[in-house]
């Protein structure tokens, strides 16, 4: 008995250790790549020259600064904000795809699947066309929210039978929301003049080029929120996988915790469809890399989903935009490129194993 | 704990679902410290009243108090500290170890002054379901049977005054059927409210405090099993021939086969003379 307790015990440190590691390899690996991706580009600035910027900046007389007469304006007004971009947009996709598979109890859920980024788009392109500004530069967001939020609702009552939500059902369901809001979309390029059309093709591409600081200064606060209720909902999402009733048996207020969760997804996507556009499979890929590692847990999987998204994506935006000089290919496409055949992957692997789909 | 009245109680409880009355005038009362066995054929509405008493299903008329305040009035956190569920059918949708599923019980408890208690309560549940083996293993590749001894497991953890347990040993062995009765039984002794669904009434005669037969959605017979596991009552609900006989003490309930007899009957002829084309 005491020797089974000592024994726990010594697997709950090993967890502990793994779990500061994972977390803290991650954190590592994001500064390492957001310095480096910051560095590189048409006008190449080496990590120390970076890092001596930003600490310049922030008031220490620490390491060189820029070399390169443009070089701090470079990554002060073009690289920094869009580096930020990057990792905020990732790990708020992530993020989003960890909560969405948790509520539906069911590893393909994700945000650009089931098609909340395409109504938070169709949304978005409403702004854009009809060049709405009730709200200044959070316009875009708030609608982007909004879009998303309905388009979540719907795919969620929709989908769900009985507490669960079947794969294919799910996967149709995604199919036909993504059909509708293309149909929107295609309706409002109609509409919009060409500039307004280019805007949104941009946007369906996704794209992280253009972003500035005015636009960091939106997301980052929603970010922010999403982020931080998502932490705060994980432990109650592991027992969401139970189901409906017996999460209920273990005191779980499984409406409450569905909806609230829903809203924080919607916040999330919003937060990262707002200005860099559809950008899929992000939220699809990283969290499943991550259960293969550490477990299904969402205690540690929410926070690590959220750094490796941020990496993923600071990684893909470095390589969209250096893979070709001079030109700045569309991270969406490459999210896309890559996670198309990672899904299905995942669905002829869902088909041998009888790991617990729906 | 020194009550005397019932801890969990339903009165004029029925149900209906679109029109078909599913549970008619069901009056229902378990006391802490005994084990109740509810029986009756297919569609009698055996998990449906487990439902009501559970909290899942709100009867369309009637109500269930738990230590004589209103289910609706419970929040369900509160809930999950009165009564414990194992249901008959137990998915995961992803892939916890068996450890972490059990500990999942524990939830209930968590930031409050029991929650000391996790790792000692965890570890002993698993012992008392026997699981404590693949304790390391995936659940979702467990057998059927090992997940429902899982679900047991967690079901202890939780340290309910009630417990419900809806088929318990339809997918065990017979050594665990026993011994996860055995464990119902002592939790009873130790002053819990166990309520349990068997379709084996021999099981049910041996473990049973009192049993609460159902038929078509009413209450058709409720007392010690030697009074309600009697061969006319039995034939006549099961509506097919039920011989109880008494072996040193012990009931058990058999189907009359007549089939079986046929087939014998056949064998001994066939043993008498050759077969002609062999």
């Amino acid at each position: 008995m005491t020797a089974a307790v000592v024994e726990h015990q010594r697997a709950g440190i090993r967890a502990l250790a793994g779990r500061i590691g994972l977390l803290g390899g991650l954190s590592i690996a994001l500064v390492v790549s957001l310095v480096f991706a910051a560095g590189h580009g048409q006008l190449d600035v080496p990590p120390s020259e970076v890092l001596g910027s930003v600490l310049h900046k922030l008031g220490l007389d620490l390491g060189p600064v820029p070399h390169h007469p443009q070089g701090e304006n470079t990554l002060w007004q073009v690289r920094f904000p869009r580096v930020v971009m990057a990792a905020l947009a990732g790990a708020c996709l992530a993020t989003a795809g960890a909560l969405m598979q948790g509520v539906f109890g069911n590893p393909l859920a994700e945000p650009g699947v089931v098609g909340v980024s395409a109504g938070a788009a169709v949304a978005a392109a409403t702004v854009i066309v009809f060049e709405l500004t009730f709200a200044g530069t959070w316009t875009v967001a708030i609608c982007a929210f909004i879009g998303g939020l309905l388009t979540t609702l719907l795919v969620y009552a929709m989908s769900r039978d009985g507490g669960r939500t079947e794969v294919v059902t799910l996967v149709l369901t995604g199919i036909a929301v993504n059909a509708v809001a293309s149909a929107g979309l295609a309706f409002l390029m109609f509409l919009g003049d060409t500039q307004a059309r280019e805007e949104i093709v941009f946007w369906q591409l996704g794209s992280l080029n253009g972003s500035r600081w005015e636009y960091v200064g939106v997301v980052a606060p929603m970010a922010a929120v999403g982020l931080g209720a998502a932490l705060f909902l994980a432990p109650r999402l592991d027992l969401l996988a139970l189901g409906d009733r017996a999460a209920r048996h273990v005191g779980v207020d499984v409406e409450r915790l569905r909806m609230t969760t829903i809203v924080v997804v919607a916040v999330l996507t919003a937060a990262a469809v707002a200005f860099c556009g559809i950008i899929s499979f992000v939220g699809l890929v990283v969290p499943h890399l991550i259960r293969m590692v550490a477990g299904p847990g969402h205690r540690l999987l929410v926070p690590a989903s959220a750094l490796g998204g941020a990496v993923l994506l600071v990684l893909a935006d470095l390589w969209a935009r250096t893979l070709i000089a001079y030109a700045d290919l569309p991270i969406g496409m490459l999210t896309a490129l890559v996670g198309g055949p990672f899904f299905f992957w995942l669905i002829r692997r869902a088909r041998r194993t009888a790991g617990g789909w729906a | 704990m020194s009550r005397t009245g019932p801890l969990l109680s339903a009165r004029g409880v029925g149900v209906r679902y679109d029109d078909n009355p599913i549970l008619s005038d069901v009056d229902v009362d378990i006391r802490g410290g005994e084990l109740v066995v509810l029986v009756g054929p297919n569609g009698a509405g055996k998990s449906t009243l487990l439902g009501v008493l559970a909290g899942d299903i709100e009867p369309t008329v009637g109500g269930v108090s738990l230590d004589d305040k209103p289910l609706p009035a419970y929040a369900a956190r509160e809930l999950a500290r009165q009564r414990g569920v194992q249901l008959q059918k137990q998915g995961l949708a992803f892939g916890f170890r068996v450890r972490e599923v059990v500990q999942m019980g524990r939830s209930p408890w968590h930031r409050t002054a029991r929650e000391d208690d996790d790792e000692r309560v965890v570890s002993e549940s698993m012992q008392r379901a026997d699981v404590v083996e693949f304790a390391a293993r995936l659940y979702p590749t467990l057998s059927g049977g090992e997940q429902a001894r899982t679900s047991f497991a967690r079901l202890l953890a939780q340290e309910t005054p009630v417990l419900m347990l809806d088929e318990p040993t339809a997918a065990l062995d017979i050594r665990h059927q026993e011994s996860l009765l055995a464990v119902a039984r002592s939790a009873a002794q130790a002053g819990a409210a166990v309520v349990v669904v068997l379709h084996d009434l021999s099981l049910a005669a041996a473990y049973a405090d009192r049993i609460v037969m159902l038929a078509h959605g009413r209450v058709c017979a409720n007392g010690v099993p030697r009074d309600v596991l009697t061969s006319e009552l039995l034939t006549e609900v099961y509506e097919h021939p039920v011989e109880v006989i008494d072996h040193a003490g012990a009931l058990l309930v058999v189907p009359v086969r007549t089939r079986a007899v046929e087939s014998h009957a056949g064998e001994e002829v066939r043993c008498a003379t050759p077969w002609p084309h062999a």
